[in-house]
């Protein structure tokens, strides 16, 4: 079977800084990858070249079949749904208005249409008292709801995480990851940039570390939490796991 | 004689009162004229100096920098005393019209490219995640939350131009100024112009304290 992301020797850089020194990356429909690695390791870079936020410099990602560069953008994000760290809810919208603008305007549905699809996947991650309110009005954990509402209502193919719950108090980062978890058995082909090791643990396929802008290990997380091979895989688990 | 026969002479007011209201109505029209195309073209000059090609994005940083850096009065005389002589011939109230849009569009660029600039960037991100094309992105995403940042000086540019359409008695327009001049030497007593210094501030100073409001209530939200 055709893997529906395939990146081959993928570089990015900002400036003098090499984000990305050469990443070959394959993953198969419906499959959940963790990405772990320190900060600065390029694991928020990685999720955004496949979703074009960041055009890399060199190299190849094929999403889906679709060839990206050369004015393939938008079809790519017409495909691909993300979730960011600070939600990024357009704030002048209600939280129903929010997820149902992807559909309406970029799918085409009716509004009726659309506001049905999003009152669903609202209901869905648990916010259907709160679809009239505007996303200020809600919490930390509620927002990033929306914003995984968001991103499903465009029924994408794959759906990109970017730590998710890094900004989220921690009492809100149980729910946030709840709805993930959900999510994961739909069959959606998910990319989680996070620093929960239990989600990964426990929801990932396979787990991949990233250090300087290179894949330093992968594998399943049962093996890869259990039996680390590369040193800054064991000292990067020792420092994430020992508080 | 006093000083109200003088200034504030009851009987000159109200026999010069209709003159100085249909001045009044000129100058409301040519304001809101220039305020409307000033605005238009001010969103027009923005967007195609932060995300026009290259020669129309230079050509309108060129206009903006230029506009604003010439004298209304000075722009305005040219249109109407030199451009008859390349055969371009404007009435009084199309020359101050195309004067003070001109302008007011340069001061509104860059009015607005800040209020866009304004707009946080994981705003544009989550835009494009969804998909949306281009065009969406600026009228259902951007523009809406911009508008609302720009709303204090946009409104504080609306009075700079209805202020200045008094320019246009320059060119002979019969504006509240000119009318009111008109006024004075037809009964020989001042109180035509003070009377017209009375109606733009009262139909200004509401403006001015509005732009205060505005901008106190933006400063309590943050932003």
């Amino acid at each position: 079977m055709q893997p529906i992301i395939e990146m081959k020797s993928v570089v990015k850089s900002f400036g003098h800084f090499i984000a990305l020194q050469g990443v070959d990356l394959s993953i198969k429909e419906g499959e959940i990858v963790v990405i772990i690695g320190p900060s600065g390791s390029g694991k928020s870079t990685l999720i955004r070249c496949i979703n074009q936020l960041e055009e890399h410099n060199s190299g190849d990602i094929v999403v889906d079949g679709i060839e990206i560069g050369q004015g393939r953008k938008r079809a790519v994000q017409v495909e691909v749904g993300m979730v960011f760290q600070s939600f990024n809810l357009f704030p002048h919208m209600t939280v129903l208005r929010n997820v149902a603008l992807g559909p309406a305007r970029v799918r085409g549905l009716s509004w009726a249409d659309a506001d049905e699809r999003a009152r669903k996947l609202l209901v869905r991650v648990g916010l259907e008292d709160h679809i009239t309110k505007y996303p200020a009005q809600l919490s930390g954990g509620q927002q990033q709801r929306v914003g995984i509402a968001r991103a499903l209502a465009m029924e994408p193919k794959v759906l990109l995480f970017d730590e998710p719950t890094s900004a989220l108090d921690p009492e809100m980062v149980g729910e946030v990851l709840y709805v993930m978890q959900q999510l994961a058995k739909t069959g959606v082909t998910m990319i989680v940039v996070t620093h929960e090791m239990g989600f990964a643990r426990k929801v990932a396929d396979r787990v991949v570390f990233m250090d300087g802008g290179r894949i330093v290990e992968e594998g399943r997380p049962a093996e890869l939490f259990s039996a680390p091979q590369d040193p800054r895989l064991r000292s990067f688990l020792q420092a994430v796991l020992s508080h | 004689m006093s000083i109200f026969d003088t200034f504030l002479n009851w009987k000159v007011f109200v026999q010069t009162l209709p003159l100085l209201l249909s001045g009044l109505t000129t100058t409301l029209t040519l304001g809101i004229t220039a305020i409307i195309l000033g605005f238009i073209g001010g969103l027009v000059l923005a967007l195609v100096r932060l995300y026009g090609v290259s020669p129309l994005r230079q050509i309108s940083i060129a206009y903006i920098d230029v506009f604003r850096s010439i004298p209304i009065l000075v722009l305005l005389v040219v249109i109407y005393y030199a451009l008859p002589f390349v055969g371009i011939r404007l009435s009084p109230f199309g020359a101050a019209a195309s004067a003070l849009s001109i302008v007011s569009a340069a001061y509104s660029a860059e009015i607005f490219r800040a209020g866009i600039e304004a707009v946080p960037k994981g705003q544009f991100e989550a835009a494009h995640a969804v998909g949306l094309s281009s065009w969406r992105l600026m009228g259902d995403v951007v523009l809406p939350q911009a508008l609302k940042i720009v709303i204090p000086p946009i409104t504080s540019n609306s009075i700079n131009v209805m202020k200045d359409t008094a320019l246009a008695s320059v060119v002979a327009m019969p504006d509240l100024l000119k009318q009111a001049t008109q006024a004075q030497a037809l009964a020989a007593n001042p109180t035509p112009l003070i009377s017209a210094a009375l109606i733009y501030i009262a139909i200004l100073l509401p403006l001015v304290r509005l732009v205060s409001v505005f901008e106190k209530r933006l400063a309590r939200r943050g932003r």
